[in-house]
């Protein structure tokens, strides 16, 4: 169960000690991702992007611009320093599900996912939850109010969206600092429950 | 669920005695050491910690690229500081963390553009992520150089292996009391 740091080259002493780990924020176009993440980060989230090449062509609709063989892809995430040797970052999924190469990338040794939804378009979160649900990754579930409402109750949300009774639903504001903070710690807590039953 | 593939059973290039999962001694932490004994007295001129930082995501700060710009304004092919190659020596995760371990190599002209701009970068120590972020360079691009890097000992790299694949529990306890105190 231990974590091994995996230092190449470190040598032994306070700067050895640096660790890293992620969060993964999923949800549908426009759901609040990016604001979700800006709202706890240190740093104004930034994008990185990965190229997409030909092999994707079939997939990817590129007939209005023949000359173009690559296709990008962008991440946007934020950092949290939680300790003098631990920083977190918030990942948010790209959008598009076809991008499913970049989700096996970042759910390696994640802590979990928070699926951000938007309960007048809840089937555009249907997706993450599958992908989560599939790949044993612990998730929580953030109802987004928008306007600050929640017309719905968790209990409800759950039931729509098919999920076990055990992963929590829980509203938030993705503006709000605080109200952010409380989902992450949620998710920690879950993660932690998880694996100490050993049920994903 | 095991752990994820590193890249570790992929072969490395011939002539290399190194891995990537050498975590007890060996020659990584040999040569390591001779760098940072070689390093040493380059601390003093070490500039504040984050300096470059605010720079460098000063200069994203204008906003958002569309795809077709950025593909007009990519003269050069992303992969071609890379030699042409698309894989790394070892998986790097996104959150892997790399700090520089000289700041002033002896010879910079040996380097290419891209390895200075991340040893300038990672002057504290940040993550994959955002060395391909603020010095724009794809993610599969960074991910080559760091990886480089690491293997000719300009960088130092730290990736947690977690023995199940997530981190464990003694971890998402720091993590939970960080977060509430945050």
């Amino acid at each position: 169960m231990d974590s091994v740091r995996s230092s190449v080259g470190a040598p032994q002493g306070a700067a050895a000690a640096m660790t890293s780990v992620k969060i993964v924020v999923a949800g549908g176009f426009g759901v609040g991702k990016t604001t979700f993440v800006g709202s706890v980060s240190e740093i104004t989230p930034l994008t990185t992007e990965a190229m997409m090449t030909v092999a994707s062509t079939d997939v990817d609709d590129l007939s209005h611009v023949p000359d173009k063989n690559t296709t990008t892809v962008a991440m946007d995430f934020g950092r949290i320093t939680l300790d003098k040797d631990l920083i977190l970052y918030l990942f948010g999924t790209p959008g598009q599900h076809r991008f499913w190469f970049m989700w096996d990338d970042l759910i390696q040794g994640a802590i979990g996912a928070v699926v951000l939804v938007d309960t007048r378009r809840l089937a555009d979160s249907f997706p993450a939850v599958d992908y989560f649900e599939a790949s044993g990754l612990p998730f929580v579930i953030g109802i987004n109010g928008f306007y600050g409402q929640f017309p719905h109750r968790s209990k409800d949300v759950s039931e729509a969206l098919a999920i076990s009774p055990d992963v929590p639903v829980i509203p938030c504001d993705a503006r709000n600092r605080e109200s952010t903070k409380a989902t992450l710690v949620t998710l920690v807590e879950h993660a932690m429950s998880v694996q100490a039953t050993g049920r994903y | 669920m095991t752990g994820p593939p590193r890249g570790d059973d992929r072969p490395l290039p011939p002539g290399s005695a190194r891995s990537w999962d050498n975590r007890s001694g060996g020659p990584w932490e040999e040569r390591s050491a001779n760098w940072n004994r070689g390093s040493n007295a380059w601390e003093g001129g070490r500039p504040p910690a984050g300096g470059s930082w605010d720079t460098a995501s000063g200069r994203r700060g204008g906003g958002q690229r569309s795809n077709e710009e950025e593909a007009v304004g990519r003269l050069v092919r992303p992969y071609t500081v890379t030699g042409g190659r698309t894989q790394p020596r070892y998986q790097l995760q996104v959150e892997a963390l790399v700090t520089a371990t000289v700041y002033e190599p002896r010879d910079l002209s040996v380097l290419a553009p891209e390895c200075q701009a991340i040893l300038q970068f990672c002057r504290d120590w940040r993550s994959v992520a955002e060395i391909s972020a603020v010095l724009r360079l794809p993610l599969g691009v960074a991910r080559i150089l760091i990886a480089d890097m690491g293997a000719d000992g300009l960088v130092r790299i730290h990736q947690r292996e977690d023995a199940e694949g997530r981190p464990d529990l003694n971890l998402l306890e720091r993590v939970l009391s960080g977060l509430r105190k945050i």
